[in-house]
């Protein structure tokens, strides 16, 4: 029986040990050399991948990047909420709600992404009906910002808040939302007092999917910030490309790896008082 | 009579079928009034109507003489004990029972909540969360969560019903008495004969969305309205438009002469139930009569032949 239990959890620890574990291992070195003169890496050790990023420049883009990803979450949350809400009380038509809101995953993230910008940029259907319209003189600077990439992670990731968020609430007993209002809470009071405290194990799984993957966003700054809302996984993307300092590139994506496991800690290791 | 909830020709009509069907009763103050039914007959619709989760496709509902439009559930002067109890799980005992009292900004707040505590006797277990209480102090809780808040009526839909058998007979007394202490109105929904039989004041007996009768316990069983109230409430043996209880109906070995009704049958079982035998016979005309006689006229066995009579006074007979 053990022996079978072993065989069970081989083949994913075969594929994790050797895609996860021995690159991960790698990174860690590359961290702890220093950058060769045409690229590359070599000896002596050092620690000054990791002291360079007390520069102001790079503290700044990760701190950026951790902005960034939580309003990408608060907001996410805030338009997730009522929508799961919405679908968690839509009786039979649930299941095709929830249809619509996974249906972009049918189309590559990168294609959706290039569609944004096809109607963001300046000679792009938002301006250009905007201008038709005679309500702007001038095209709006709508792409390469914060305001756009925001846009893109809302948009990219906000399935990922419905859906944990829908689950919870789904389960939520509909005769306590009953006993709110018979012991006179207004719906205000029932969502605030009630259903909120009710879906924080939503909200906490919710967030954990939506922050992590936000925080280390390439594709999205990339294609609508235009280099202009630079985010660490663009500045991981170009120590790698461009600047061929790998050592510093292995260092920074320990970092963020750290952040985010700072981030799960504080989210998940909390007493699960709900139930 | 001093009448704390009307209900005047209340109908509701879900798209699938008519839930209740032109009900009208009225509930007196500090009465403890049961809607008594089948399930679906539509007693547990009635009282969501009642509370407001529900609205009338016709009809009034008075609540101390004022007309309930549509007033929403958190508007209406009453309060509802759920099947389930819907305790808020993330709150603890207190909390839930100031739950209400917080919504009102009610004075005294942590005294009411401390008087009533003692009153379900659950002082002492304040700070615990409803998962950690037994099953009949959640019901307790329900309870006081609602009484608290001193309702003009105290719905309870089938709040007993979630207990375990012995835990069942003893809240039952102990809501007997809680209703007697407080003097709030009791407005109960239950399917339960026995239950609705031994707490009530008054009982609605409804079926098919309909109250057949409304009557104090002894004439609901006494003088029923309907075959319908004869054959729900107790057992009913039907011979020639008649009704006759089992316990109304005796059995001798020998023919009985007092010009009682008077039939000759066969034993066909036999069971013993402690306070009486239940005795399944079956007449010459080929009818089943089901008789409870008491232990002390003795025991019979299958295949026996006897003689079943009874007072002609308890026979309950309908206009057809």
């Amino acid at each position: 029986m053990q022996r079978f239990r072993l065989l069970l959890i081989a083949p994913a620890a075969l594929i994790l040990a050797v895609l996860f574990a021995v690159p991960l291992a790698i990174v860690c070195i590359y961290s702890l050399l220093t950058r060769g003169v045409y690229g590359g890496a070599g000896t002596p050790w050092t620690l000054a991948n990791y002291t360079r990023l007390a520069d102001s420049l790079y503290a700044q883009i990760l701190f950026h990047s951790l902005w960034m990803a939580a309003l990408a979450t608060l907001l996410c949350l805030l338009m997730g909420f009522p929508l799961a809400l919405f679908i968690s009380r839509a009786g039979p038509r649930k299941n095709l709600y929830l249809y619509l809101v996974i249906l972009p995953f049918w189309t590559s993230f990168l294609v959706r992404t290039y569609a944004w910008m096809f109607l963001l940029r300046e000679t792009g259907l938002v301006n250009t009906l905007l201008a038709a319209l005679h309500l702007v003189r001038e095209p709006l600077p709508l792409l390469y910002n914060d305001a756009a990439v925001i846009l893109g992670l809302v948009y990219g990731y906000l399935p990922f808040m419905v859906l944990p968020l829908y689950a919870t609430l789904e389960r939520l007993d509909p005769h306590l939302l009953e006993a709110a209002a018979d012991l006179g809470a207004r719906p205000w009071t029932a969502l605030v007092k009630v259903i909120f405290p009710l879906s924080a194990p939503g909200i906490r799984a919710g967030a954990i999917l939506v922050f992590i993957p936000c925080l280390g966003a390439y594709l999205t700054p990339d294609l609508l910030g235009g280099g202009k809302s630079v985010m660490v996984g663009n500045l991981i993307q170009n120590q790698f490309t461009t600047a061929r300092d790998w050592p510093f590139g292995a260092a920074l994506s320990l970092v963020l790896m750290a952040l985010v496991m700072l981030v799960l800690i504080g989210l998940l290791n909390r007493r699960e008082d709900v139930l | 009579m001093d009448c704390v909830l009307e209900l005047e020709g209340i109908s509701k009509q879900f798209p699938s079928h008519l839930a209740v069907d032109n009900v009208s009763f009225r509930v007196r103050r500090g009465e403890f009034f049961s809607l008594l039914g089948p399930s679906g007959c539509g007693k547990t619709t009635t009282l969501r109507l009642i509370a407001g989760f529900e609205q009338p496709t016709s009809g009034v509902i008075l609540l101390e003489g004022t007309r309930l439009h549509s007033q929403p559930p958190y508007e209406r002067n009453v309060s509802t004990v759920f099947q389930n109890y819907a305790l808020f799980p993330h709150l603890t005992v207190r909390q839930n029972i100031e739950f209400g009292l917080r919504r009102r900004k009610a004075a005294g707040i942590a005294r009411r909540a401390a008087d009533v505590l003692a009153l379900v006797q659950l002082a002492g277990k304040e700070d615990r969360k409803p998962a950690e209480l037994s099953g009949g102090e959640r019901q307790r809780v329900a309870l006081a969560r609602s009484l608290v808040l001193e309702p003009a009526v105290l719905l309870l839909d089938e709040p007993l019903s979630a207990l375990d058998p012995n835990l069942r007979k003893q809240m039952r007394s102990e809501l007997k008495a809680l209703q007697r202490r407080t003097g709030v109105t009791f407005l109960f929904i239950t399917h339960d004969q026995e239950e609705a039989l031994s707490l009530s004041t008054r009982i609605a007996l409804m079926n098919g969305g309909r109250i057949e009768q409304q009557a104090t316990p002894e004439d609901l069983y006494l003088r029923p309205a309907t075959r319908f109230v004869a054959s729900f409430l107790g057992g009913m043996n039907w011979l020639h438009h008649a009704g006759i209880r089992p316990e109304a109906i005796h059995i001798s070995r020998v023919p009985s002469l007092n010009g009682h009704r008077h039939f000759p049958a066969t034993i066909i079982a036999s069971t013993f139930l402690g306070n009486c035998f239940r005795i399944e016979s079956k007449l010459s005309s080929g009818e089943s009569i089901v008789a409870d006689v008491a232990p002390a006229e003795g025991a019979f066995h299958p295949g026996e032949q006897v003689h079943l009579w009874w007072r002609p006074d308890d026979e309950i007979t309908f206009p057809a």
